[in-house]
């Protein structure tokens, strides 16, 4: 049989990508999505260096200025309070930079809970199938049923005098209570995954040549599925933010002095024909903090879609 | 608007214009054939086609001058891999290209004496259906879940034909059982879901043939059917196609099946037509290596067992930047410096309407 | 399909008996009993008012007569309005929450689903940037802040709207805009995705095929194949209103049950907050149910296996 001469250069080859580079292409061509990123990046810088930057400590009063204001909050735009200061002088600049504290962590804390139970539950449900998952699909059919906000203010207002419900300034039986009600959305998601990916081919052959089942979850499985987790997870941030700042309005999680946004709100309101600014500013962050993520996690979504890859 | 799936919805039907000659064709189907008068010499008559796909990475010269003819009532085959613009050709003899990011961009089409790039989109619709009907290739994802397939076979009816419910609904029937679906009356308020992928394959033949177009595009339409499933189907197109003296244009990857369908077959490899001649020419006189590896790869029972298939070693080019040379040259074992340098045109081999585009196989060639 | 509406409330049950287990367990574990008080109430009045609660008995003793009087429809006592029943409290005020969500929803439906189509067919074109700054608007701003904006913007600088009750019509615009907003939003999101997934499946190119007028490709084909998966959004929809209302009611001081259930957390009126949650749950099952045999009706695939 004659030889066949190999193949020459004439043929062209595309530059052979991985899916994360491509996903990260599309990413990056996304504007939205880089908005969110930039601001996500600002407001986390923020958090964590907050206290080193802030004009003024959250709780400090300013009463002098206040009281030669004529006895009425600080108007935006002072030398010394430039987003203006509440009824008492304590500088809202500062108390919101607080805030954005408070909102990242509950952004990152709940997440992390809800990667730790969801992902290896779900995993776990997903992987061996049978009465685990059965067991696993029961218990969180009944999560579901309990709308989450009455859950959450359930679980804050039974621990409220309790020494649980007081860690840090009430805010750790808020975190607890978000986490609860969200990891098993992720469970049921990375569940989903693996019962897809458990079926193809490639994962029969790994098994008939004797790669053990750990590392075929760890190695084949997870990375493959680990795309919608992301996404799940970035676009859940968004929620527990707002729960948040919902529950603060309303009086539970965290506590005076402290505040977050949400009380902020509710304590402004009252004065809000007088001074919208204390309304005005934490409504500001909250709607960017929700936007950024939400234009991320839309952003991370589009470019993790395997439906897309390749296209644009 | 209509909100039921049946075909008994009462609805008056978008009817645009029902000419003398369509008023003809509401006849029942056995007459039909009658009234394909034809208008030109032959009925589709394409020129120097091209059609590119404009994306991020370049500009894909899907089809790239591409020019055949098809006459009244002539099945054609059009064979190559995947990739090679097959499907493409159809889609813009159709006008259905995807446009972003496709786009015809040079060439012309006349079909029945009708210059159809030419006309404006409103005009293309009144063909489409009516003159020219669709075969897909998955009758699965072709057909709408949500609709049932006698509505579905009832749409174009209504809208080219501006049939009453009650007729077209007769006529549905009739298409059904010529289709060879049984009980046909019982089933047309089913939905594609309860069929069978054969059976879902019949609808779609059904829906192309509603109007008795003249031309009948068949985009692999047995590929995604069992084995044993695609000849009923292959032969109740011939049969149909027949009957109602339309023309079809078979696209397959099987030679066998052009083979067994197809008064002539246009080999087509990387955006370009290779080959074209009459079944017997191509089978026993191959003029191109290319055609000569499609059917030294068909299985033969005289095979010895445990011997490798054959195949054509390499893969087809990417047409983004299509060299100024034979195409095929990459895997060709015949291969000069000419191959390399110029690309072939398409030239008569003996003196019927046999072409093929190969420097080696021109009477002035190194192969006889 | 009967088959599966019935499993579905058969399984209602069990969910629900969890949920209500789940809440009396919670408020009975909070420290300090429902008699806690800032001033602390005489022990003897403690005693009294235990005994007369049925307090001292045994917890699975209390659950069941709890539970028990709840499938009768008692929803116990208020354990604050010595003279007031939940059952009156609820009975006040449900028709006015029933009525803000019905007309919140009504809204999100209406704006949302041709708001969404609206984005998908102009795609990429200006009618999509529009509705996309609309569902950002929806998404980023709580309904709280979207209240107050409104109250501060209408109602103050404009005086188009009262800035609160229930009383006539031009009470009920704002408190719906602002109930509305977030699930206009998903609900146009949702819809514009669906619709442009839509328009990438083959049975569309076969329309196409068939030479069928644009109008009825889109409003046949697609629409009708896009709405489908919006339905599986709107249960989420009807619980947010369900839980979402109460914030609202407190913020245009609406006099429905909502506004209860949110004093009754600053109160520690037990009774008010187990029974209120119980309530709340069982509406969103119900509604969630609804939904469920909604879709699948819609879906011939599965109405007809």
């Amino acid at each position: 049989m004659a030889t066949v001469e190999a193949v020459r250069p004439v043929i062209q080859t595309t530059a052979a990508r991985g899916l994360w580079s491509d996903a990260f292409a599309r990413l990056r061509k996304n504007r939205l999505a880089m908005v969110g990123l930039v601001l996500v990046i600002i407001l986390l810088l923020l958090a964590i260096f907050g206290p080193i930057f802030a004009p003024y400590p959250y709780q400090a009063q300013d009463l002098k200025a206040v009281v030669a204001n004529g006895n009425r909050p600080v108007h935006p735009g002072d030398a010394h309070h430039i987003l203006g200061t509440d009824q008492i002088g304590r500088d809202l600049l500062s108390r919101l930079m607080d805030g954005a504290r408070i909102s990242m962590s509950v952004a990152i804390v709940v997440q992390v809970v809800v990667l730790l139970i969801g992902v290896p539950i779900g995993a776990l449900a997903g992987w061996f199938g049978g009465r685990i998952d059965n067991f696993l699909m029961r218990f969180t059919d009944v999560m579901y049923a309990f709308p989450d906000l009455l859950f959450i203010i359930l679980l804050s207002v039974a621990f409220r005098e309790t020494p649980f419900g007081r860690a840090m300034d009430g805010l750790l039986v808020v975190f607890v209570a978000i986490g609860l009600t969200i990891w098993v959305t992720v469970a049921r998601l990375v569940r989903g995954q693996l019962l897809a990916l458990k079926e193809t081919e490639f994962v029969e052959a790994a098994r008939a040549i004797g790669v053990s089942d750990r590392k075929i979850v760890t190695k084949h499985l997870l990375p493959n599925g680990i795309g919608p987790v992301i996404v799940a997870v970035t676009l859940g941030i968004p929620a527990a933010i707002l729960a948040e700042s919902t529950l603060a309005y309303i009086g539970i999680g965290v506590k005076a002095p402290r505040a977050s946004w949400g009380s902020l709100i509710a304590d402004g309101q009252r004065l809000i024909r007088s001074d919208p600014h204390l309304v005005l500013f934490p409504g500001i962050f909250i709607a960017v903090a929700l936007i950024s993520f939400t234009f991320l996690g839309d952003g991370l979504r589009d470019a993790l879609d395997p439906k897309l890859k390749g296209k644009q | 608007m209509v909100t039921d799936d049946s075909v008994s919805e009462g609805d008056a039907p978008t009817i645009i214009e029902v000419s003398p000659d369509d008023a003809r064709r509401v006849q029942t189907p056995t007459e039909a054939g009658a009234n394909k008068r034809p208008k030109a010499d032959k009925l589709l008559k394409v020129s120097g086609l091209s059609t590119h796909f404009f994306t991020p990475d370049g500009v894909v010269q899907a089809v790239d001058d591409v020019s055949f003819d098809l006459g009244y009532g002539e099945t054609l085959g059009l064979v190559g891999e995947s990739g090679c613009g097959k499907s493409v050709t159809a889609l813009s003899i159709a006008r259905l290209v995807p446009n972003p990011p496709g786009r015809i961009v040079s060439g012309e089409i006349v079909f029945d004496g009708i210059d159809i790039l030419k006309l404006n989109p409103t005009e293309m619709r009144h063909l489409r259906g009516k003159e020219i009907g669709f075969i897909f290739q998955d009758p699965l994802t072709s057909l709408n879940p949500t609709l049932t397939i006698g509505f579905q076979i009832a749409e174009s009816i209504r809208e080219h034909l501006g049939l009453p419910k009650e007729a077209a609904r007769d006529r549905v029937v009739e298409l059904l059982s010529k289709v060879g679906i049984p009980r046909a009356r019982e089933r047309l308020n089913d939905y594609p879901f309860q069929f069978s992928g054969g059976m879902r394959q019949r609808v779609m033949i059904a829906i192309a043939l509603a109007c008795d177009p003249k031309l009948i595009l068949a985009d692999e339409p047995t590929t995604a059917l069992d084995v044993t499933i695609q000849a009923q189907i292959l032969e109740l197109i011939s049969r149909l196609s027949d009957e109602f003296h339309t023309a079809v244009l078979m696209i397959t990857h099987d030679l066998g099946i052009a083979a067994g369908m197809c008064d002539r077959i246009n080999v087509m490899y990387a955006g370009k037509i290779v080959e074209t001649g009459s079944v017997d020419e191509l089978f026993e006189k191959p003029r191109m290596p290319y055609s000569w590896g499609l059917l030294d790869s068909l299985p033969r029972l005289d095979d010895v067992r445990g011997d490798r298939l054959r195949t054509i070693e390499g893969l087809p080019p990417l047409l983004i930047h299509p060299p100024d040379a034979c195409r095929f040259e990459p895997r060709c074992r015949f291969s000069r410096d000419i191959c390399r340098q110029d690309e072939p045109e398409l030239t008569q081999r003996g003196d019927s309407r046999h072409y093929a585009r190969c420097w080696a196989t021109q009477p002035d060639g190194w192969i006889s | 399909m009967i088959k599966y509406i019935v499993g579905r409330l058969l399984w209602i049950i069990p969910v629900l008996f969890v949920v209500t287990i789940l809440t009396f367990i919670l408020m009975h574990s909070v420290p300090g009993g429902p008699w806690a008080r800032e001033k602390a109430l005489p022990p003897q009045t403690v005693a009294r008012l235990n005994e007369k609660f049925g307090l001292n008995d045994p917890i699975y003793v209390q659950y069941i007569r709890w539970a028990g009087n709840l499938l009768q429809g008692n929803l116990g006592p208020s354990f604050k309005f010595a003279d007031r029943t939940v059952n009156e409290i609820v009975s006040d005020g449900i028709g006015t929450t029933m009525q803000l969500g019905l007309m919140a929803f009504t809204l999100a439906v209406v704006l949302g689903i041709p708001l969404g189509i609206f984005a998908a067919l102009g795609h990429n074109r200006w009618p999509d940037y529009l509705s996309t700054a609309i569902s950002i608007i929806g998404v980023a701003v709580p309904s709280f802040v979207l209240a107050l904006l409104l109250v501060l913007f209408f109602g103050v600088n404009l005086k188009w709207f009262p800035t609160g009750g229930w009383k006539g019509p031009e009470t009920w615009v704002l408190p719906t805009i602002a109930l509305a907003g977030f699930p206009i939003a998903v609900i146009a999101r949702y819809t514009r995705a669906s619709m442009l997934e839509v328009t990438r499946k083959d049975y569309i190119r076969t329309a196409q095929s068939k030479g069928l007028a644009d109008q009825a490709v889109v409003s046949r084909h697609m629409i009708r194949n896009a709405l489908i998966p919006v339905v599986t959004i709107l249960g989420p929809t009807l619980a947010y209103l369900v839980t979402g209302s109460f914030i609202i009611e407190t913020v245009f001081g609406i006099p429905g049950i909502g506004r209860y259930y949110v004093t009754s957390i600053s109160q520690k009126d037990y009774g008010v907050l187990m029974a209120m949650t119980i309530l709340y749950a069982f509406a969103v099952a119900f509604l969630n149910l609804v939904v469920d045999v909604l879709y699948a009706y819609i879906d011939p695939r599965i109405r007809y296996s």
